[in-house]
């Protein structure tokens, strides 16, 4: 298959080593209660409320499985074409530390005879505007841990506090072949991705809120030669500190290794302040975690009736929405690209056109105009207030012709800021386009005697100065006057 | 009617329901015997005596309305009922210590779905009884606040871990008492006290609230003076709980209602390997009596092999451990119970842990931790689930030729306090025939079946997964033909 070329992190091309990178994501589940309580999962409540003696670990307490979040990791393993294991097992995790409640994590450990819930898929990305089969190894269940806090100004030695909220809270962890060739491609993968779980609806992927987290490791790989030493790298909050660690970790290894030094394997830290990986736990601390069958619990058994349900149920995925908005709409492949980047501005593109505007026109306001105060501000469109019925509104007084198109730009921003409809901004802002020709023709006759020069020109015959005259009928009128009448005027008065 | 301290729970419950006795007069004569006797016996750890008199007198209440109504008696099967728990099972702000200092001041902030199950029936429970640390030891000399007696002698154990409740029961103390059973410890100590002692069949009964020492070895289980009362307790705390995805969801049948409707035809099976070397003389004896009267009864007794019973033992070592170290791993003083601190984490977790333990328990989680290690789960953890398995076999071969496997509870005859603390091996062998019907998860019935040298001797009923109705249909047509069940341990 063919693909962009691999990064070279020296610059010098010609015989370098292959990056190699394999990605390890966890993303917490849409579900209303933790992995093995009855807890709630909600984001934000007040330290150690969402708790119970199960999320607490405390003596005597047993988890039950939660039965939605299998059906988010299946859901998953379809989406991702993956081969589900008709039975998996949980296991335990044995380390100490004070934000995991049992002083064990469950989780779905792989080894001989003990399979994760689903194994082999793929995902496909772009990759220098080709497709590109990314293997996923495995995706699995487990719990969260507690949140550790440590008050600001204790110092090394005080105290730290524990958030159990956060403890029991279910994970599911995908972890990728070592297929991708670059950062750039990591960035790719982790943003398509993103998109496929969101779509299908198994997580709200939110890297800033934690909802998704991800690690990466790296490696160097002589051209023929074997595999080279990798190192882990995380902590990185964004998509893009993920690129930039990548970026980072390549060009520290290469260096490492033109030293005639060698790699260390190791987990490495992402600064994001100083922009740089630093080695956090080294080789000797390698833990032992005494994986053993978590025998609290019965093995998961999913049979071919439930994933079939599961397949039948899936909600439509990014690239099969793309397609079907490009065929049913008649979308520019850009558009419909744009506005399948995320389940909420496909959802509001589709709920818009149902009242009414036109398919092309509302893709061109999502795609500009939302798109661009999307992006100023870093929002989602599920977050700001603009509903499909405002917008629809507002395209319908450009329709009529109560408000022109670039007047109606500055509503939309309003609207967002003010909460408010669209029609309600023009009135209070008084932007109703004008086409009352009586009041035009003052206008007219006004800027036609500011503007001598010009209009000998245009008398003369010579009409390209026409538009200038317009945009000063506009200039005079705040953008309002109607720039077909005030175009005829001109012309009418000038001929 | 004057209480008398050594009736069964049912007839307590057709005295109250009569009205010839009030639940309070026995509940204070419960007390009054525990305050007397108890200082010597130690079978409790906390008694919740004021709690316990105030539901009585509601029970007295609620006793004499139920007469007055013409609807007849409605109210729950052990209403006023003494029982006594053991002290793994988390009582909801009732201290719940599990013998270890590590949980000392630890309040569980929710009961036991055995517990709740209890209350619900109307069981006044008066206390918590004594047990080895976090149910590890055969003696209940491992207790961190020090060991419980036998009641029929009191410079031997009463076995262990449940020794408390097995005593209480003994002792007169209570009709009824719950334990737990990872490896023998409701059964073993049952046999040593003379009192009748069942672990259900793995799953039978919800795990949700024992304090764990071996997730897939631990069962909750009765005591009580015959079987019919063993059956009573066990219809109350049996069946499947959504809190525990390991408890079976399968019908729970009338235990009371079997007990006493005789069954021909149960056929028993006698393994040559339980009554090898290193079998008390005493104990042999009384058990092979017991089988006579078992043939004189019209039971079919029969020679069975079950050659992998001395694997038993090690195999369980490897697992129960393994699982402990894992189990016990969350006592590090952050949470909850005791906290040595310190300013470094990992020195506070390292004193917790060396100052809240015992020296058995400690043996325990570093065995298991071995059997975990990497470069050695091979050897030991996954070896040991492959003898578990053939341990499991050799059961299935049995029971599809006899019903019922019989054997003595424990080779021994209860021993001397302080005989075998400073030998490990000596004591794990006490449970030598318990440990396998742990390994295939089945039920086994302890009751008492004669004496030697004035010492209980115990034998043990082992039966098909969640068949407990022909183990204690065979236990009822026991008790019917013999008396040994009516004796009862000197007054001290």
């Amino acid at each position: 298959m063919e693909r962009s070329e691999p990064m070279d992190p020296t610059g010098a091309g010609g015989g370098t080593r292959e990056v190699v990178i394999g990605i390890e994501i966890h993303v917490q589940l849409l579900t209303a209660s933790k992995m093995f309580c009855g807890c709630p999962t909600e984001f934000g409540a007040p330290p150690n409320t969402l708790v119970c003696p199960v999320c607490l670990g405390l003596p005597g307490s047993l988890p039950v499985l939660n039965r939605r979040a299998v059906e988010l990791g299946l859901r998953t393993a379809v989406a991702l074409g993956c081969r589900v294991h008709s039975r998996s097992r949980f296991h335990r995790k044995n380390y100490y530390y004070p934000d995991l409640a049992k002083n064990y994590q469950i989780s779905q450990y792989q080894y001989a005879g003990h399979p994760p819930l689903a194994t082999g898929g793929v995902l496909e990305i772009q990759v220098g505007g080709r497709p590109w089969r990314v293997a996923i190894r495995r995706v699995h269940l487990e719990e969260d841990t507690a949140r550790l806090v440590h008050p600001a100004g204790t110092g090394g030695a005080a105290s730290s506090l524990v958030d159990y909220n956060r403890s029991g809270v279910p994970l599911m962890e995908i972890v990728t072949e070592p297929d991708l060739r670059s950062p750039g491609e990591a960035r790719e993968f982790l943003n398509a991705l993103r998109r496929l779980l969101q779509f299908a609806e198994v997580s709200s992927c939110r890297m800033e809120e934690g909802t998704l987290r991800c690690d990466a490791n790296l490696s160097l790989q002589p051209p023929g030669g074997p595999p080279g030493v990798r190192t882990e790298v995380k902590n990185m909050n964004s998509v893009r500190a993920v690129e930039r660690a990548l970026a980072f970790e390549a060009v520290r290894q290469h260096e490492v290794l033109a030293r005639g030094e060698v790699v260390v394997q190791e987990t490495r830290h992402w600064d994001e302040r100083r922009g740089v990986t630093f080695a956090s736990r080294s080789k000797e601390e390698a833990e032992d975690y005494r994986y053993f069958p978590e025998p609290d619990l019965v093995p998961l058994d999913v049979d071919g009736a439930w994933v079939a349900a599961i397949r039948e149920a899936l909600p439509e995925l990014p690239a099969a929405r793309r397609d079907r908005l490009i065929a049913t709409f008649g979308l520019a492949a850009y558009d419909a690209d744009l506005i399948t980047a995320t389940p909420a501005m496909a959802k509001f593109f589709e709920e818009t056109v149902t009242l009414g505007p036109h398919p092309k026109v509302v893709a061109n306001w999502l795609s500009g105009a939302v798109a661009a105060y999307l992006n100023e501000h870093g929002v989602e469109i599920d977050q700001i207030a603009l509903t499909p019925a405002r917008l629809s509104a507002l395209l319908l007084l450009v329709d009529e012709g109560t408000v022109s198109g670039r007047t109606a730009k500055d509503v939309l921003v309003e609207m967002i800021a003010h909460d408010q409809e669209p029609e309600a901004v023009v009135e209070a802002r008084g932007l109703q386009q004008i086409s009352d020709e009586a009041t035009l023709r003052v206008v007219v006759d006004k800027v036609i005697a500011d503007h001598p020069g010009p209009a000998a020109e245009i008398r003369a015959g010579k009409v390209r100065a026409l538009p200038f005259l317009v945009g000063q009928v506009m200039r005079a009128t705040g953008g309002r006057a109607n720039p077909e009448a005030a175009n005829r005027l001109l012309k009418e008065r000038l001929s | 009617m004057a209480p008398s301290v050594w009736e069964s729970a049912r007839a307590l419950r057709a005295a109250y329901a009569a009205g010839t006795l009030l639940p309070s007069q026995v509940i204070a004569a419960a007390l009054d015997r525990i305050a007397l006797r108890d200082p010597k016996l130690h079978a409790f750890l906390h008694l919740d005596s004021e709690r316990a008199r105030q539901e009585a007198v509601e029970w007295d209440g609620l006793y004499a309305q139920a007469r007055r109504n013409a609807a007849g008696d409605t109210l729950p099967p052990l209403a006023g009922i003494p029982v006594a728990v053991k002290d793994n099972l988390c009582t909801r702000g009732v201290p719940t210590t599990c013998g270890s200092r590590i949980l000392d001041g630890w309040l569980p902030p929710y009961d036991a779905t055995v517990i709740a199950r209890l209350r619900r029936a109307g069981a006044v429970i008066i206390g918590k009884t004594n047990l080895d640390e976090f149910a590890m030891g055969s003696s209940t000399e491992n207790s961190a606040f020090g060991p419980t007696r036998n009641p029929w002698d009191l410079s031997r154990v009463p076995g262990g871990s449940s020794g408390g409740s097995a005593a209480a029961v003994a002792a007169g103390y209570v009709p009824l008492a719950l334990g737990s059973d990872t490896g023998g410890s409701i059964r073993q100590p049952a046999g040593f006290c003379g009192v009748v002692g069942l672990k259900p069949t793995y799953g039978r009964v919800s795990r949700y609230g024992l304090v764990a020492f071996a997730s897939s070895l631990d069962q909750i289980g009765p005591f009580a003076r015959d079987v019919a009362d063993c059956a009573l307790l066990l219809n109350v705390i049996a069946g499947a709980d959504p809190r525990d995805s390991t408890s079976a969801d399968v019908p729970v049948p009338d235990f009371l209602g079997a007990t006493d409707q005789p069954r021909h035809g149960i056929r028993l099976g006698v393994p040559s390997e339980a009554f090898g070397s290193g079998v008390d003389a005493g104990v042999a004896e009384a058990v092979r009596a017991a089988l006579d009267t078992f043939d004189n009864l019209g039971f079919r007794v029969e020679e069975i092999a079950l050659p992998t019973l001395d694997a038993a033992l090690p195999t369980y070592y490897l697992i129960a451990p393994a699982e402990a170290s894992s189990n016990l791993a969350r006592y590090d003083g952050v949470r909850h119970g005791m906290r040595d601190g310190s300013d470094d984490l990992f020195e506070m977790v390292t004193r917790t842990r060396q100052r809240g333990f015992g020296a058995e328990v400690k043996r325990r989680i570093m065995l298991g931790t071995y059997a975990l290690s990497a470069g050695y789960y091979e050897a030991f953890y996954i070896k040991a689930q492959k003898v578990r398995t053939l341990v499991a076999r050799d059961f299935d071969r049995a029971f599809a030729q006899v019903d019922i496997v019989v054997m003595p509870t424990s080779p021994t005859l209860p021993f001397a306090i302080g005989e075998r603390v400073d030998d490990p091996l000596q004591m794990y062998f006490s449970d030598i025939f318990t440990i396998p019907v742990n390994l295939a998860g089945l039920p086994g019935l302890s009751l008492p079946c004669g004496f030697s040298a004035g010492l209980p001797v115990g034998m043990q009923l082992v039966g098909r997964a969640f068949d407990e109705t022909t183990l204690l249909q065979a236990g009822g047509a026991y008790q019917q033909a013999t008396s040994w069940h009516l004796r009862h341990a000197p007054e001290a």
